[in-house]
């Protein structure tokens, strides 16, 4: 029997606008403000693992100077850091926050497809954050036992917060969990289901797509870190023995008998490595409709990029074991993995290519979102180009545990998708808001932070290859590393402060935008996409008024040749203004 | 013309409005499972992987589980007989989908009330198993008195959480029957798609408790 798609519906669900200050802004249903909720925890937390970044760098750049951070707290700081940073602000955000905001809007939906879900999906997110944010105030302070939470270390007397900080990061992970499956499989519905007319999987535009991928590969990979969280729990709790195998700690025995650790890093890493693509995927996406729009040209080859976001996408998942190459395994799965690996320079140099073809007699428009974007396509580039020496065993393990690792993965997953972050939400800041930022302050924004970071991690590299081991309180006596390094290592942390510094400007700039910014254009770029179509901004409840929107052409009909505007909206129908190159499929 | 071949199947999915001719909640449930899928292969690997590992000698199943009836022991028979109700229950679930269709209210929630009850005397079968390994065997998850520790580690640890989604499934099973009960569905158009999807949930957990029952009591 056949099922009515939403927008076949003649009669369209009726809406009750919520009324109360309540229901529109904190137990809200509406994507829209949970993807500000989302993102307004996330950022949150974020500037807690910058600041703890900023302690860290005081410790390594000056060391003996300050103290009030000794070892315990160092470990602590680079664990909190390192969690905090890759999962509850870049995973909430892309996806909590940008894939609220931007799926329903640019398929034409009206919401969710299950709302209330949605906003549990939030509440639970808080009380993951919260749980986290209390580990730093119990006996003991939070984990220090690194963001990868290796054991048997993890778990036992000597590791910084082993009585109650890997609980509670343990227990908020699994919290965490739960509350991405629920906004993740809103997310994949509303894409595969939702859609409005005429929107084919083909014509949506790159965003979702990226988030649409690493959404899946969230509710793939995530269920890895959930049984690993939950088998070092019982280990933890009641002494089984999972990955703990017969041990002495400090002269006592725990009672542990036969597990394997390496069955913990197999777990963690089957997450792990997807969990890179599910940050790196969504600003793939969203850096490909940023370059687009303001370079007023199509994203060259749509098709390809699609299918590059599937292929990286599929290879994520074969590829793990790469990050241990130094575990002791069989030189042959370093042989596959190694091959996996560099695999996937394939389908991502054809996106690298695709952006830079992009920008090709372009007509482009330096405005902020702009310049992060373009800054995105250096800082990927570089952090991908390192990634192939790590890829490499041969050449990874010399280079393991050194400030090389730490330079490459902060580089192409750190400042890349953060670019694309600052880059997404100046972009999209007019339609969440219905104001404009400030574009001189947005500028000096990302001038210092983009200049910023390379001026940390290029010399972190160099670093590595003197072989200055990474997560290291202090260096000591060590007759190999000349002089020159602490000096190199004083001038990272100056420039580290100063990028931590530098992003009071994005503050500034969002709190006068929201108090005394002008009032936006609800379409301030040109852009086609359907998110700028809608008939208020910012969008109100529903977000299309009474009619769905309708779609009739791809995401990407700009500078059409015989058209007068250098832009043509998704929604404008094929016989009122032609149709540039289309994949759609007719109906 | 409709394109054929692997282009059709491509066609096919990347339609217009929905990738799939189903309700939202159908397609929410597919997705859901395959997550699940994950949660319950990373548990059965990581329980090979801690098997392969340990160094002490396995517990042998065929030993460890049997049940003794006037003297003799019967090797496997509470785990035959659990398996045997589970998958029966799949049975009665189909049935109260195919009567959902059909609208027959009345069937629908009888059916689902035997699903749900065999369910509950598969989680109680589960409890009397339990209850047998912890008093009379000794078995801990931190230890046994037959061999490595990770027997009882492994196996609290997984059927523990396959008996949490059985009793979740009793629980949702009895909520949507007593809703298919009450009209609850009559004042929502009268569609009664929420039987199937309650189904899939069941079949899955039947056929994760297949796997279960294989890598743990016929290895």
């Amino acid at each position: 029997m056949g099922y009515v798609a939403i927008a076949d519906r003649d009669h369209e669900i009726e809406h009750h606008d919520p009324q109360t200050f309540i229901t529109k802004y904190v137990w809200s249903q509406d994507h829209k403000v949970i993807a500000i909720q989302y993102a307004g925890t996330a950022i949150f937390v974020g500037v807690i693992a910058l600041i703890l970044s900023a302690m860290m760098r005081l410790q390594l750049g000056f060391p003996d100077t300050f103290s009030f951070i000794n070892p315990e707290n160092y470990y602590q700081f680079i664990t909190m850091h390192g969690m905090i940073m890759v999962i509850y602000l870049l995973t909430a955000l892309f996806l909590g926050g940008f894939g609220n905001y931007l799926i329903p809007l640019m398929c034409g939906s009206r919401d969710m497809v299950f709302p209330y879900l949605n906003m549990l999906s939030y509440w639970v997110y808080l009380l993951s954050v919260i749980i986290l944010l209390i580990s730093f105030f119990v006996p003991g302070g939070s984990t220090g036992a690194g963001w990868t939470l290796y054991p048997p270390q993890a778990i036992l007397p000597g590791t910084p917060g082993v009585e109650w900080g890997i609980l509670l990061m343990l227990g908020s992970l699994a919290v965490f969990i739960v509350a991405f499956t629920m906004g993740g499989l809103n997310y994949v519905t509303t894409v595969l289901q939702a859609r409005c007319r005429g929107m084919t999987l083909m014509r949506m535009p790159l965003s979702v797509w990226g988030i649409f991928i690493a959404t899946i590969l969230g509710l793939l990979a995530f269920p890895a870190l959930l049984v690993s969280a939950i088998m070092m729990l019982l280990d933890k709790t009641i002494a089984t023995s999972f990955f703990m195998p017969a041990i002495s700690s400090m002269g006592v025995d725990p009672g542990h008998t036969g597990g394997s650790p390496i069955l913990f890093q197999h777990l963690f890493w089957f997450f792990g490595h997807p969990e890179v693509y599910i940050v790196a995927l969504p600003a793939f996406g969203i850096v490909s409709d940023l370059l687009s729009t303001h370079a007023r040209k199509n994203i060259f080859g749509y098709r390809m990029m699609v299918w590059a976001i599937i292929a990286i996408g599929g290879l994520s998942f074969i590829v793990w074991a790469h990050h241990m190459y130094v575990s002791g395994m069989n030189p042959y799965f370093g042989f596959f993995f190694a091959t996996t690996t560099l695999i996937i320079a394939v389908p991502t140099a054809i996106k690298v290519y695709n952006w830079v073809l992009t920008l090709w007699e372009g007509n482009i428009h330096l405005r902020v979102p702009m310049l992060f974007a373009i800054a995105f396509i250096f800082t990927f580039i570089h952090g991908g180009l390192t990634g192939l020496f790590l890829g490499n065993v041969t050449i990874d393990l010399p280079l393991s545990d050194t400030y090389f690792v730490v330079a490459h993965f902060h580089m192409v997953m750190g400042v890349s998708p953060v670019l694309v972050v600052f880059g997404a939400i100046y972009h999209w800041w007019p339609k969440i808001t219905g104001r404009m930022y400030n574009e001189t302050l947005g500028k000096w924004h990302f001038w210092m932070t983009f200049l910023g970071t390379y001026s940390i991690y290029l010399p972190m590299h160099y670093l590595g290859f003197a072989g200055v081991p990474r997560r290291y309180f202090a260096m000591g006596n060590t007759d190999f590393l000349p002089e020159s390094a602490q000096t190199l290592n004083a001038s990272i942390t100056l420039s580290a402060l100063f990028v931590a510094a530098t992003q009071i400007l994005f503050f500034v700039n969002v709190f006068w935008s929201l108090r005394k910014g002008p009032k936006a254009d609800p379409n301030p770029w040109d852009a086609t996409t359907l998110e700028w179509q809608t008939p208020d901004t910012p969008p109100k409840h529903g977000n299309w008024g009474h009619d769905l929107p309708e779609c009739h052409r791809w995401a990407y009909d700009y500078s059409v040749p015989g058209y007068e505007d250098d832009f043509i909206p998704q929604n404008v129908p094929a016989d009122v203004a032609p149709v540039g190159r289309d994949h759609g499929v007719e109906h | 013309m409709e394109p054929i071949g692997t282009e059709g199947v491509v066609h096919d999915f990347s339609r217009d409005k929905q990738a799939f001719g189903m309700p939202w909640g159908k397609a929410m449930m597919w997705i859901f499972l395959l997550s699940d899928t994950f949660i319950f292969s990373c548990f059965l690997v990581g329980y090979m992987s801690v098997r392969l590992a340990t160094t002490d000698p396995w517990p042998i199943p065929s030993e460890v589980f049997a049940l003794s009836f006037g003297g003799e022991p019967i090797p496997l028979i509470l785990i035959a007989i659990m398996t045997f109700i589970l998958i029966t229950s799949s049975g009665t679930m189909a049935m109260a989908v195919n009567m959902g269709y059909r609208k027959d209210r009345k069937k629908t929630f009888w059916l689902m009330v035997a699903t749900a009850a065999l369910g509950a005397s598969f989680v109680g079968m589960q409890a009397f198993e339990w209850t047998k390994l912890i008093v009379e065997e000794g078995v801990r998850p931190w230890g046994n008195p037959m061999g490595a520790a990770q027997f009882g580690s492994s196996f609290f640890m997984i059927t523990g959480f396959h008996g949490m989604h059985v009793s979740a499934g009793v629980i949702y099973l009895l909520v949507i029957a007593n809703r298919v009960r009450n009209g609850f569905y009559e004042k929502r158009g009268g569609k009664y798609e929420i039987v199937e999807i309650t189904g899939l949930y069941w079949h899955f957990v039947d056929l994760v408790w297949v796997f279960i029952f294989a890598f743990f009591y016929l290895w």
